[in-house]
């Protein structure tokens, strides 16, 4: 296993789109086991981007489990992932380890329902909210040549937590 | 030029707001050789305030040999400021506060002073003032780091929603960074 370095933007090839994933065969494996050391040894580490490290396919990993009171489901290998519905908006705060020193405010569903490969090939499918959905939808967007410069929104304009109301 | 030489300087402008303000104060500082850093520029009763980070290697006498010129002809009040300061060192907030309710005197600051006692260092805040001439009504929103622990400031604005008779509501800011 090895560690990779980490495109840093205004590097053009972030803002490139990531051709999805044909043949699930141990050279793709190693390269998810690199990458997820990659993810580990940042300074979020709870999710990284193939195109982040140099490689154009669409494989992603998150896992917020670190995260305490969340629903969440473990470590997850999305490859070729597809958001199959959005429910709600929330705003949050992104940062991004292509993007350092800097964090925004950025708009998210707040529940998706995501379908992904494994690093087998096999189809799996997921019902996610909050913080998790947050962090696939940043994910999903560096496949598409997206930052999450690209979706900030002003503070005066506040979406933030409803729920708070609840007295 | 080494990075540890290079000298900030804190830029305030303040005049009647006109079409233009941002894009004349910018030109005039790139031709006179500066460049910025952070900065916080807006409209605040139909005055334009900027503040920015300016770094020159010039001396204060020729950021004014600079500015002086462009911030007349735009009828706007100059004050410059030798600072100590860095880019990259931003601090992240890890609280939000919103509290809105009819507007009266002293609100902000029984508010900021009762959370200031529960440990919130504010890192911003935005306030206006909407609503009807007649019954006018105060929204500020806060960002910041809650020193003392969530618990304490949710405690803190308890006790400011009593006495104050407004509402308010904080939140987690918890930055993902994926
Ligand atoms: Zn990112």
């Amino acid at each position: 296993m090895a560690l990779m370095d980490i495109l840093i933007y205004p590097d053009d090839r972030l803002k490139q789109i990531s051709a999805p994933v044909e043949s699930f065969d141990d050279g793709l494996r190693a390269f998810v086991a690199d990458l997820e050391e990659t993810m580990r040894v940042g300074p979020g580490g709870v999710g990284i981007a193939a195109p982040q490290v140099g490689h154009f396919i669409r494989v992603a990993i998150v896992d917020v489990s670190a995260k305490k009171k969340i629903r969440h489901h473990g470590r997850l290998v999305l490859i070729n992932p597809e958001i199959e519905q959005w429910e709600g908006m929330v705003m949050g705060r992104e940062g991004c380890m292509s993007v350092p020193d800097y964090t925004g405010n950025v708009i998210r569903a707040e529940r998706i329902q995501l379908r992904a490969q494994d690093e087998f090939g096999q189809w799996q499918a997921f019902d996610m909210e909050g913080y998790e959905a947050r962090a696939v939808q940043h994910e999903l967007d560096h496949l598409d040549g997206l930052l999450f410069l690209d979706r900030l929104v002003s503070k005066r304009h506040d979406l933030f937590s409803r729920k708070v109301y609840k007295k | 030029m080494t990075k540890d030489k290079i000298n900030w300087y804190m830029l305030t402008l303040v005049g009647r707001d006109r079409p233009g303000i941002v894009a004349h104060v910018t030109s005039a500082l790139y031709e006179g050789g500066c460049n910025l850093g952070e900065t916080s520029m807006m409209r605040l009763g139909g005055n334009f305030t900027i503040m920015m980070m300016v770094q020159c290697d010039n001396s204060k006498t020729t950021l004014h040999e600079v500015m002086d010129g462009v911030a007349e002809s735009l009828g706007l009040k100059l004050h410059v400021d030798p600072i100590k300061a860095k880019l990259h060192e931003h601090r992240q907030p890890d609280v939000r506060i919103s509290v809105y309710g009819a507007d009266r005197a002293g609100i902000v600051a029984r508010v900021t002073e009762t959370l200031a006692e529960a440990g919130l260092d504010i890192l911003e805040l935005e306030s206006d003032v909407a609503g009807t001439e007649a019954a006018p009504i105060y929204i500020m929103n806060m960002e910041g780091h809650a020193a003392e622990g969530f618990e304490a400031l949710e405690s803190a604005l308890d006790i400011v929603r009593r006495e104050q008779g407004i509402e308010a509501s904080i939140s987690r800011i918890e930055t993902m960074v994926g």
